[in-house]
């Protein structure tokens, strides 16, 4: 009996398979690393362009020439080979992809190491380089060693103020940020669970070094795409060896923080309440989503932040949403500021960067030194508890403003 | 071949190995230049003729092939370590570096010789050898070509 990895990948944990790539995902910042690999590997043209995405989110729109010329570089050549482009605006690539493009049982390979988000469809997705990327481009195949699988339980319901996010950081703390090297995880348990909480638990799975993260589709998965006008069907889970298995009592659980400068490094809150902050940032592909903002416009709706607080939406649908519902809104005039769409201060390479022993609260995925700023700490958390920390200026647990 | 073994610890970050503030450019001499700088600033210039030896979980975090890159351009020779993250290893493979795993580690001092075999899948230091775990025969048809893009372009 197969684990779903193995059922994907067509081969039993160990073996080196060959596989084609059903979605092959570059964006600005890789994208043209790929492209130069592409061009030095003298391949001339793509195979399969319609399976090659191109999402313009990491640095956008480009924050200085040099960046302006390779982006329209890249834009060239994805235009004359004809590959799904999505350019400026149009939202963080992974996101873009959850957004009807990818479905279960497909094998989707990034060159992002978050390309793992989408093994929330139930499909094998990871990431690589821009060579391998580039490889792909000329021949629309590639090679995997079919990894070994963590069977991670997730078991009952959420208490109030607890989210997947919270979920996210209980398992990476758990295994710890080399413990799922080389290894999938995949999460299962009768639990609540839907679509943009399985987003955000997959998209945290390389925090673990894991190769890919996967849900089995079910019929919230099938519901989910076919409002994107995609058909999908529930994959049956069998009988299978895991190399370790955990379970995880999501009643029990609390707000938890990765705090600075490992992703590991998992605490409750409840340890850090009262540490002041000075900036919060909302966003990313862990925590970008409409739903992520909604919760966050709730809780400091007709009440002002007392810290800077960016908020970026993770695609333009998520964006418009935030419009038409008010939630928008709230945010703005609670006092945050609001960013175009894409990864925004995440990587720390254009705006909304710290300055030396500068404190931040971000919903991203990654605290490490020096990442979003020079010298600067990072803690981690839920879009919950940075809602709140936002109106206390400090680190807040959830609910003390109640 | 030799080298002079660079010690590093657990969960060096490809962040560390480059920073993201350094990736907006097609320079290689730019990243090779800039190589640890987080972590280390006077790493950069000691890397030619090295082996980077490390702990646990080699090169975690961002995708970034400009980290291996950065080592090749700076002339890293091989890269040693008790395990690696696995987009960085195979990012390296694809760039040409040979790559050594020791299961449960290796007892290494800074600045050491030591010596690697990509064809005995071992490493030596001061008269200790380790076996690495050997390299699949695609992974080191790549490395003997180069890397994959010299390899890809051969094969046209
Ligand atoms: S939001 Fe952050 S983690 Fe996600 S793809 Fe962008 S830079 Fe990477």
């Amino acid at each position: 009996m197969s684990t779903l990895s193995e059922k994907i990948l067509k081969g039993s944990a160990g073996s080196f398979v060959d596989v084609t790539v059903d979605r092959a995902l570059a964006h600005d910042g890789t994208g043209v690393q790929a492209l130069t690999a592409f061009r030095e590997m003298g391949a001339g043209t793509v195979t399969r362009p319609d399976r090659i995405s191109i999402v313009y989110d990491h640095i956008v729109p480009a924050n200085n020439s040099t960046t302006a010329d390779l982006q329209a570089e890249l834009r060239g050549f994805a235009k004359e080979n004809r590959i799904d482009l999505h350019d400026i605006g149009e939202g963080i690539c992974h996101q873009v992809m959850s957004e009807g493009i990818v479905t279960p049982g497909e094998i989707v390979v990034g060159a992002d190491s978050h390309t793992c988000t989408m093994g929330a469809f139930g499909a094998f997705a990871t990431g690589v380089g821009a060579s391998d990327m580039a490889s792909i481009w000329a021949t629309g195949e590639t090679w995997f060693k079919v990894p070994e699988t963590i069977n991670i339980r997730l078991e009952g319901e959420l208490p109030r103020y607890v989210e997947a996010k919270d979920v996210a950081l209980r398992y990476v703390g758990l295994l710890g940020a080399g413990g799922a090297t080389y290894k999938a995880i995949e999460f299962t348990g009768d639990n609540g669970l839907g679509m943009d909480d399985r987003l955000t638990i997959s998209n945290m799975s390389v925090e673990a070094g894991a190769k890919a993260g996967l849900f089995y589709a079910d019929d919230v998965t099938c519901r989910y795409l076919r409002s994107y006008g995609r058909d999908a069907v529930p994959q049956k889970r069998e009988d299978c060896d895991y190399v370790r298995e955990e379970i995880i009592q999501l009643d029990d659980m609390e707000p938890l923080l990765a705090v600075p400068h490992r992703v590991d490094d998992v605490r409750p809150v409840s340890d850090f309440e009262g540490t002041p902050l000075d900036q919060i940032f909302v966003g990313t592909c862990t925590n970008g989503r409409y739903g992520d903002l909604k919760r966050f416009a709730d809780i400091v709706k007709g009440k002002k932040v007392k810290v800077r607080t960016i908020v970026v939406p993770a695609s333009r649908a998520v964006l418009l949403k935030a419009v038409e519902t008010g939630v928008l809104g709230d945010i703005i005039r609670s006092g945050a500021v609001v960013g175009n769409p894409g990864c925004g201060p995440c990587l720390g390479a254009h705006q909304g960067v710290l300055g030396e022993d500068e404190t931040g609260l971000s919903t991203a995925n990654r605290n490490f030194k020096n990442r979003m700023g020079v010298g600067a700490k990072y803690f981690l958390s839920s879009p919950t508890t940075a809602a709140f920390s936002a109106l206390k200026g400090e680190i807040a647990l959830p609910g003390d403003l109640q | 071949m030799k080298g002079v073994a660079i010690r590093l610890g657990d969960d060096v970050d490809t962040d560390q190995i480059i920073a993201g503030r350094y990736l907006r450019t097609k320079d290689k001499a730019v990243w090779a230049e800039h190589a640890f700088e987080d972590l280390d600033p006077g790493l950069a210039s000691r890397l030619k003729g090295s082996v980077i030896v490390a702990g646990k979980n080699m090169g975690c975090g961002s995708s970034r092939e400009q980290a291996a890159i950065a080592l090749k351009e700076a002339g890293v020779i091989a890269v040693v370590a008790e395990s690696f993250a696995r987009i960085f290893f195979r990012n390296a493979i694809n760039r040409g570096i040979p790559m050594f795993e020791i299961p449960g580690g290796l007892t290494c001092e800074d600045g050491e010789e030591i010596s690697v075999s990509l064809e005995e899948s071992a490493v030596e230091i001061g008269g200790r050898r380790y076996r690495a775990l050997e390299l699949s025969e695609r992974m080191k048809e790549i490395i003997d070509a180069g890397g994959i893009i010299e390899l890809r372009r051969r094969e046209k």
